[in-house]
């Protein structure tokens, strides 16, 4: 850490290069990261539009899927298979991930259709489409624990397809402790930084802008292969 | 107890699921409706104004 001087008269370190490891950490998130644009209160106009709701309510139902398996995890499978208020927490578990897929896909749609990747934006769109593949692999590893026949029907008709790739020894979906421990730990804590890592990244980038006007592209097409020069 | 809930429920459960069968492609009728009810989604959200829209012009 940095000594600072204690009067005026004393020789200071230049601020830029103050205050080690944390000070280059804190100087970086600001550079990266400026409070105005990370949490703006003003959007382009091209935001205002349905499609852009779909973002927001797929980390909506992210939170609600998180909160209802933290209930579930605190008191068990003999409480959500045997108690009223047991399957209604289930049951807010489960449909929680329902509408977090489906809005999930409703804004992956919309975001291909709309190129999302343009102006440096690939890292978004990665950080989005593997997102969406481990959520997958959560939401199965969340069939295979329900601790009833449909997660010992669903086992064992994934372990011959899982077998089939040459996978089976290192997920194991007849192991039950191992299939929980991914389902509440590792895949949960992967999808989490990859939305919190996709949500900065919207933040630095921008919102993807719509594609121009056609005569825009056009007349752009022309310059570029230079057909028609002034 | 879980069988006395079904008659509660709004929709039978209590039978073999509907497929839909073409070709290599085998889908429930559920699994079926709610991607058409995405894709309706879909298309509502790209073509219905959003609120305000007007008063931000």
């Amino acid at each position: 850490m940095t000594a600072v001087p204690a009067s005026a008269g004393e020789t200071s370190v230049p601020a830029e290069e103050s205050g080690g490891w944390t000070g280059w950490v804190r100087r970086r998130a600001l550079r990266s990261f400026p409070p105005d644009q990370l949490l703006p209160d003003k959007q382009p106009i091209y935001v205002a539009s349905w499609i852009y709701v779909f973002g927001v309510a797929t980390i909506a139902a992210f939170i609600v899927t998180l909160a209802s398996g933290g209930v579930l995890a605190l008191r068990g499978p003999a409480w959500w298979h045997g108690s009223s208020v047991g399957h209604f927490v289930n049951s807010l578990h489960l449909w929680s991930v329902e509408l977090f897929m489906a809005f999930m896909v409703i804004h992956l749609w919309g975001k291909f259709f709309m190129a999302a990747w343009r102006g440096k934006r690939a890292l978004t769109w990665i950080t989005g489409a593997v997102s969406f593949l481990a959520s997958i692999g959560t939401a199965f590893t969340g069939y295979l624990t329900q601790q009833n026949l449909a997660s010992q029907w669903v086992s064992t008709q994934a372990k011959d397809g899982l077998n089939s790739v040459g996978i089976g020894a290192y997920f194991n979906v007849l192991d039950f402790g191992q299939m929980l421990m991914w389902h509440i730990v590792l895949l949960p804590l992967g999808v989490g930084i990859l939305v919190v890592a996709h949500v900065l990244l919207v933040r630095r980038h921008g919102v993807v802008p719509p594609f121009p006007p056609k005569e825009t592209q056009d007349r752009a097409a022309t310059v570029d292969d230079g057909s028609v020069q002034a | 107890m879980r069988l006395g809930l079904l008659p509660l429920s709004p929709i039978n459960l209590d039978h073999v699921g509907h497929y839909v069968h073409w070709g290599v492609i085998q889908i429930s009728v559920a699994n079926l409706l709610l991607i058409l009810l995405m894709v309706v989604i879909f298309a509502a959200a790209i073509l219905l104004p959003f609120p305000g829209t007007r008063r931000r012009k």
